[in-house]
């Protein structure tokens, strides 16, 4: 297992321009590590459905990278948004999926099947270009390159450390700094998009 | 008073609107009233298809896609409308852009008695997202499309069309 900061310091090195989405428990973590914010986007708002909305983004963008930081819960609420995606490939979208293996927004409920479950096999099975499987951060670190820069869809599932949450949720630490219109209108005037 | 519905709604009657109003893509899933419509849009140059898996996600890839300055319109059932009930809140509604829906209306009758629970909670469930509605019967009625699209426009909200001509002309 990896812990997510690890992750996302590994990715900013071969980020380059791209458009990128995180969510969840780990993606608190991309806030501190991100150089270029008006690049990041936040699509979230339903269940399980910012993975439908980057890659909707993806499509109406062809020409940026466009990467998602998924998670395992919001995925087993979408699972079809697989197929969709590999339904019609777009060449410039990076998933990303950051396992804790539970729910740790909940306090760490374990998801269905948590131990057994193996995402890039869905993912390969759906029709995705291309699939890895990680959980060892130099396994990782050494793939980056070849994942940022091949044509996509591409799926990454990475094993991660759970950061489980117990908190009343007025109590927890503040993820996000800007709302999602804000980086909606933030991403349009960088991509100068009318 | 029972009416029979003696015009039909073509599906280039809606090809004709998608352009007026410079639709680029349609998020869709296909349902066997409007499986002619899907074989016109696909031929379409200026339309992209982009079939889902689920219609919750039909409301999230019109976001993304809204975003990236394009104009989705979202084409489904109203028993898969009623089941992204979420999406709905939290990827149209809460989001604020504007949304065309195009909502097949499954069970609809001119008499307005039907067995299918399918018409009898349509109208009551966008009644309770306070999603405005305009209903399409026929081809007379394409102008109401365009009346939409203005509305979702000038709002920022989703608006729906509903088509009732199941069962009638739109199956080729």
């Amino acid at each position: 297992m990896i812990e997510a900061k690890k992750v996302f310091e590994a990715f900013q090195e071969y980020r380059g321009d791209a458009v990128v989405s995180v969510q969840g428990t780990s993606g608190k973590h991309w806030s501190d590590i991100t150089t270029n914010q008006k690049r990041d986007i936040s699509l979230g708002g339903a269940m399980g459905q910012s993975t439908s909305a980057v890659f909707g983004l993806a499509l109406g963008l062809p020409d940026q990278k466009v990467v998602h930081f998924d998670t395992e819960g919001a995925l087993l609420m979408n699972l079809g948004v697989l197929a969709s995606i590999a339904g019609k490939q777009p060449k410039n979208f990076v998933h990303f999926l950051l396992d804790n293996g539970c729910y740790a927004t909940t306090g760490g409920q374990p998801v269905p099947n948590s131990e057994e479950i193996d995402y890039a096999v869905m993912a390969e099975g759906s029709g995705y270009a291309s699939t890895y499987n990680f959980d060892d951060l130099e396994e990782l670190s050494t793939s980056l390159s070849e994942i940022m820069s091949q044509d996509g869809p591409t799926f990454v599932a990475i094993k991660v450390h759970p950061e489980v949450e117990n908190l009343p949720i007025g109590m927890r630490e503040r993820r996000q700094t800007r709302s999602r219109s804000q980086t909606i209108s933030d991403l349009r005037e960088e991509l100068k998009i009318t | 008073m029972v009416e029979q519905q003696t015009e039909i709604l073509r599906p280039e009657t809606l090809i004709e609107e998608f352009e007026k109003n410079g639709v680029t893509h349609i998020i869709t899933i296909p349902d066997s009233e409007t499986n002619y419509l899907y074989e016109l849009m696909e031929k379409q140059e200026s339309l992209d298809v982009v079939p889902v898996s689920r219609e919750g996600e039909s409301m999230s890839v019109a976001l993304g896609l809204n975003v990236a300055g394009k104009v989705p319109v979202v084409l489904i059932q109203n028993t898969g409308m009623m089941e992204s009930g979420d999406s709905i809140r939290g990827m149209a509604l809460d989001a604020g852009f504007p949304l065309l829906m195009v909502v097949g209306y499954r069970g609809w009758t001119r008499k307005g008695n039907t067995p299918d629970t399918a018409a009898t909670y349509t109208e009551p469930f966008l009644n309770a997202f306070r999603i405005n509605y305009y209903l399409v019967e026929h081809d007379a009625d394409g102008p109401r499309i365009s009346e939409a699209f203005q509305e979702a426009r000038k709002t920022k909200r989703p608006v729906v069309v509903l088509i009732g001509d199941e069962y009638h002309g739109f199956n080729r």
